[in-house]
């Protein structure tokens, strides 16, 4: 069962506002969402190496020759606030 | 040319190529037929304009719709959801790059569940995709707007994105041919990531033929995405028909509960078809795949609660303005995010943090090992594994949207395949009502194989289709002839 104060601690973490609506639905849907993924507690993993990437791959090298970057008005285009050929963003101090 | 709408895209291309069809001419009737979308499949359309970079000068194969989950220069691209209201990407996909150099037209970006999160196009911050068979129904998803645009007569074909799902399920629902190829088939570079170690591009089409042909212009290796690795042999055009000689493994555990009567019919009629082609059929155990949906919802979580960070409103889609930074995040995620995406992010953020780590995000990844163990067991002895695609027919909008655990469990038989990374393809295998009455809708079959034994899939799935001939069955009631399904 999660509980309301993991809910906060977890939207917390996920930089996401919830309503106090939210923050009751959620508890209730993760609750019921983690009883069904709880099913595999009872599974003997003991031993059993895990998967996080099906592909066997290592080490995927290419050339390192220098090449033109992406111009900087192409990448500030689509920015809510580009200011002087940089991303603006309100102060982090006010946080504090 | 006269009916050229109901070619397919194969056969068209092969008309263009022989100087039969005009292609310009052919992707102008195409681009008509889009432009009366009554079915909430196109998020844009290439008549909205902006899509000089992306534009074809040549056609010569016919024109694609493609899921807004890939970047297109210039255009439009938004995953569904509001956080990338408006967002016009630097650059184009490779896998959209590669429709291009094949000299086919991009009709348009279609509507989709929010990131790709969700089982019948309900997720869309832009409203729901209508089954062209039934307008009352889901398509399926996430990629419900590439799969009824095909189905709806739309588009003659189009990709989408699978994760755990996402092309065979819409695919069953709209009745029509669904492929997720092995993971590391084709690039990924460009497609908006929902969980990086199971997203796969697929095509989503009329025939078994028009994939195999799709297939062969998608894949490949790029240097941009280090795990795509290509197909060794490019794809073929499919002619095997008989399936004498190939064995098709029939899950043990996944054959119990929850699949409806009609589904259960239409599956067993296909089987007795596969033995009338000569293929042999056998009981498999497959124990782990039943823990599917469990690693599943643990871990494309984890992977897109990870993935999703970068929407923060700094550097691209919409803002929040706030006085200071942590608060702009805050309500920028909250305002653009909808609720299945939140739920996921939770649940994922849940599943990596402290104390709770080893118990699920873990532990999936055991499972996760477990099941692909399960298949490379299955695949000494058989060469496929057949399943349902979905348990049910398409359901009715909003059926299922307060109950996500019901949801997610319109994944159970495609969710094992992304798991262990292999390729599976849905065809449509016949008609069905739903349980307790209704119209007859599409069924589909799935078929799975080793990774990348794509030929070997599309082979086995070409000369069942032919057995099956779907367009036989429901032809006059398919709604690119015209049938429309039921309701309206």
């Amino acid at each position: 069962m999660i509980e309301r104060e993991q809910v906060l601690h977890v939207a917390k973490l996920s930089r996401l506002r919830l309503s106090e609506e939210e923050v009751e639905r959620m508890a209730g849907e993760l609750s019921g969402i983690l009883e069904h993924v709880d099913r595999i507690a009872a599974l003997d993993l003991d031993g059993v190496p895990p998967t996080s990437h099906v592909v066997e791959l290592e080490n995927v090298l290419r050339p390192d020759e220098p090449r033109p970057s992406w111009p900087r008005e192409k990448i500030l285009a689509p920015a809510p606030e580009p200011v002087d050929g940089a991303f603006r963003v309100p102060s982090p101090q006010a946080d504090a | 040319m006269a009916g050229m709408l109901e070619l397919t895209a194969l056969a068209a291309h092969e008309a263009i190529a022989a100087g039969d069809l005009d292609a310009a001419e052919y992707a102008e009737a195409w681009a008509a037929a889009a432009a009366g979308d009554e079915l909430g499949v196109y998020l844009w359309r290439s008549g909205d304009g902006g899509g000089e970079a992306i534009a074809v000068e040549q056609p010569s194969t016919a024109p694609i719709a493609v899921k807004d989950i890939f970047c297109t220069e210039g255009v439009p691209t938004t995953a569904a959801s509001r956080i990338l209201e408006g967002y016009r990407p630097p650059y184009t996909a490779t896998a959209v790059r590669r429709l291009l150099e094949a000299g086919a037209p991009i009709l348009g970006k279609t509507n989709m569940d929010e990131f790709a999160m969700g089982s019948s196009n309900e997720n869309s911050a832009y409203g729901p995709v209508l089954n062209p068979w039934d307008r009352g129904r889901v398509p399926g998803g996430s990629s419900g707007g590439s799969a009824a645009a095909v189905a709806g007569g739309l588009a003659p074909w189009a990709i989408g994105t699978d994760t755990g799902g996402s092309i065979r399920q819409p695919a069953a629902l709209c009745g029509i041919v669904g492929l997720k190829p092995t993971y590391g088939a084709i690039s990924r570079y460009g497609m908006i990531a929902f969980a990086s170690s199971l997203d796969q591009c697929g095509p989503l089409t009329r025939t078994v033929a028009d994939a195999a042909l799709l297939l062969g212009i998608l894949q490949g290796r790029d240097p941009c995405d280090s795990t795509s690795v290509g197909l060794e042999r490019a794809p073929q055009l499919p002619t095997r028909e008989d399936l004498s000689g190939l064995r098709f493994a029939v899950p043990a555990e996944l054959a119990q509960d929850g699949v409806e009567a009609g589904v259960r019919e239409v599956f067993e009629a296909t089987l007795a078809k596969i033995e009338a082609l000569g293929g042999e059929i056998a009981e498999v155990p497959l124990p782990h795949a039943e823990h599917g949906i469990s690693a599943y919802y643990v871990i494309a979580p984890a992977e897109a609660s990870s993935n999703l960070a970068r929407y923060d409103g700094v550097r691209y889609g919409m803002r929040e303005p706030a006085d200071d930074l942590v608060t702009m995040y805050e309500t920028t995620r909250a305002e653009g995010f909808g609720p299945e995406v939140k739920r996921r992010i939770m649940l994922g953020t849940y599943a990596l943090s402290s104390g709770y780590y080893d118990a699920y995000y873990g532990r999936a990844q055991q499972v996760r090992t477990k099941i692909a163990a399960d298949y490379e067991a299955a695949f000494g002895e058989f060469d496929f594994v057949v399943t349902p695609t979905s348990p049910s027919v398409a359901f009715g909008l909003g059926e299922k949207t307060d109950d996500p655990l019901a949801m997610y469990l319109n994944d159970f038989f495609t969710v094992p395949m992304s798991l262990a990374g292999i390729p599976a393809i849905s065809i449509p295998a016949g008609l069905a009502q739903p349980d307790g009455g209704g119209p007859e809708l599409p069924v589909g079959f799935q078929i799975a194989a080793p990774a990348f034994a794509e030929q070997d899939l599309l082979e086995a799935a070409h000369a069942l289709e032919r057995a099956i001939d779907f367009e036989a069955v429901a032809g006059p009631h398919r709604p690119w002839n015209g049938g429309g399904g039921a309701g309206g």
